[in-house]
């Protein structure tokens, strides 16, 4: 079973004219949310997205804009609206 | 952004405050860049050990190896290259893998930090590669131009910038150790299940005794005072009509952290709902009028609902708290599950705690 979070909220932005369908997106990706036909990247499952950045890191084209970061309430909670959300500290997850 | 500024879920140990546990030899490998240690592929008692400890939370952020190469058999100069966290509970995982195997291994700092979050917070990263390749001399050591990185490093390593930088090709191993083998026989090529992370219920079960254990101490807190109150109320003659009812608050307190960590970490495909809190809050409900009905006290209705909103609203706080031990959630969906839930269980929360003094003052008046 493929377990899914809420969806319609992943920021993840695909410019298909910078595409030249590598595939390195479909390598890095844990979730499925690519495919390459026909030369060109698709997204096939944008809800699967988990933001991790995977995608945008090693897309050698900068065809890939996804807001990066981890899905951990403890993480975002201890952040406040101050700084970045960014794992590592006081008890939690990582 | 200096450091000190990052706010966090992990892992604050500094840089020298890491203790870094030597890896045990069982010869070495002479190469142009000098004699590289051979490790074992078997666990000891110590190691096992190591892993209950660190899944328990102690001494979780503090359990590192040495940064650097390692040889696993006999690896000659066209063997293959893994890089890997030094994380000691990864790096243990990843060598028991390799049994039978003629590899090297590049064990990079990542602090201590597993690789898929050093990975997020950029520890397992790029540049740290890059320098780890120099600094082994890994090109003296090797004839082939290949690191095999494991997928979910993936986050931090930008390929083509390593490529660049140390003129080393990255490829793109499994998630799992389990599945290097396999990996490696098929000529460096993961089958689409290999890239895949799942979920499944040992995974969660494993996690969640975490979740658990970093919850323990408002447990245990908080049912030292739920069992202080219980005693006052049995010493105070108005309240002698409480006493069995009172002693359900402990019980319900318990259940609701072990329905908002553990069960629902277990139950989480199946329980109602796409977002944590919502799962988490009608487990605990549901456990928790289980509990009270097993109990066989009879109770007024709003002290029904006052046990059920405290205990359905801890619980959802707590599987809230385990969107970070998941894999499947991205952060601009735990934002907005933040935004919708937190007022919910903060109104829960004090609703049924409000109900509940109410219902004890009554009984002086």
């Amino acid at each position: 079973m493929k377990l899914k979070y809420l969806s319609n909220v992943v920021t993840l932005k695909y410019d298909v004219n910078r595409c030249v369908g590598c595939g390195r997106c479909v390598e890095v990706c844990p979730r499925r949310v690519f495919s390459v036909e026909s030369g060109k990247a698709n997204i096939i499952d944008k809800d699967a997205c988990i933001e991790c950045g995977a995608c945008m890191k090693n897309c050698p084209f900068e065809a890939i804009k996804v807001n990066a970061g981890v899905g951990c309430a403890a993480a975002i909670l201890a952040s406040g609206k101050k700084g970045n959300v960014v794992c590592g500290s006081e008890g939690g997850c990582c | 952004m200096n450091e000190n500024e990052q706010y966090s879920c992990g892992c604050s140990v500094k840089n020298n405050e890491i203790k870094y546990y030597s890896v045990p030899t069982v010869g070495s490998v002479a190469t142009e860049a000098g004699n590289i240690n051979v490790i074992s592929t078997k666990w000891s008692l110590c190691d096992y050990a190591g892993e209950i400890r660190v899944r328990l939370d102690i001494g979780r952020m503090n359990y590192a190896v040495t940064p650097g190469i390692y040889a696993i058999g006999k690896p000659d100069r066209q063997s293959p290259v893994l890089v890997s966290a030094n994380y000691k509970l990864s790096f243990d995982i990843l060598r028991r893998e390799l049994k039978g195997l003629n590899v090297w291994i590049i064990v990079i700092d990542s602090k201590g930090v597993n690789v898929w979050c050093a990975a997020g917070k950029g520890t397992f990263g790029t540049e740290e590669l890059v320098r780890r390749v120099n600094v082994t001399g890994l090109e003296k050591i090797i004839s082939i131009r290949k690191l095999i990185v494991p997928q979910l490093g993936a986050p931090g390593i930008s390929a083509h910038t390593v490529q660049k930088l140390c003129g080393f090709q990255v490829i793109y191993g499994p998630v799992r150790a389990s599945d290097i083998k396999k990996y490696i026989a098929a000529g460096m090529k993961a089958s689409p299940e290999m890239r895949h992370v799942d979920f499944g219920v040992i995974d969660r079960l494993t996690v969640s005794w975490l979740e658990l254990a970093l919850a323990a101490r408002i447990a245990i807190l908080g049912t030292v005072l739920l069992i202080g109150l219980v005693m006052l109320i049995e010493r105070i003659p108005a309240l002698a009509g409480l006493k069995g009812e009172a002693r359900l608050l402990p019980i319900l307190f318990l259940v609701s952290i072990l329905s908002g960590t553990v069960f629902n970490a277990v139950l989480l495909p199946f329980l109602p709902g796409r977002a944590f809190s919502l799962k988490g809050g009608v487990l605990g409900a549901f456990i928790c009028s289980g509990v009270i009905y097993a109990s066989g006290q009879y109770l007024a209705v709003t002290t029904w609902l006052s046990l059920i909103l405290m205990s359905s609203g801890i619980s959802a706080f707590l599987a809230l708290n385990f969107t970070g031990a998941s894999t499947y959630t991205s952060l601009s969906g735990v934002k907005k599950e933040i935004r919708y839930s937190i007022p919910l269980i903060v109104a829960m929360v004090s609703c049924g705690a409000f109900l509940e003094i109410v219902h004890i003052l009554r009984r002086f008046m």
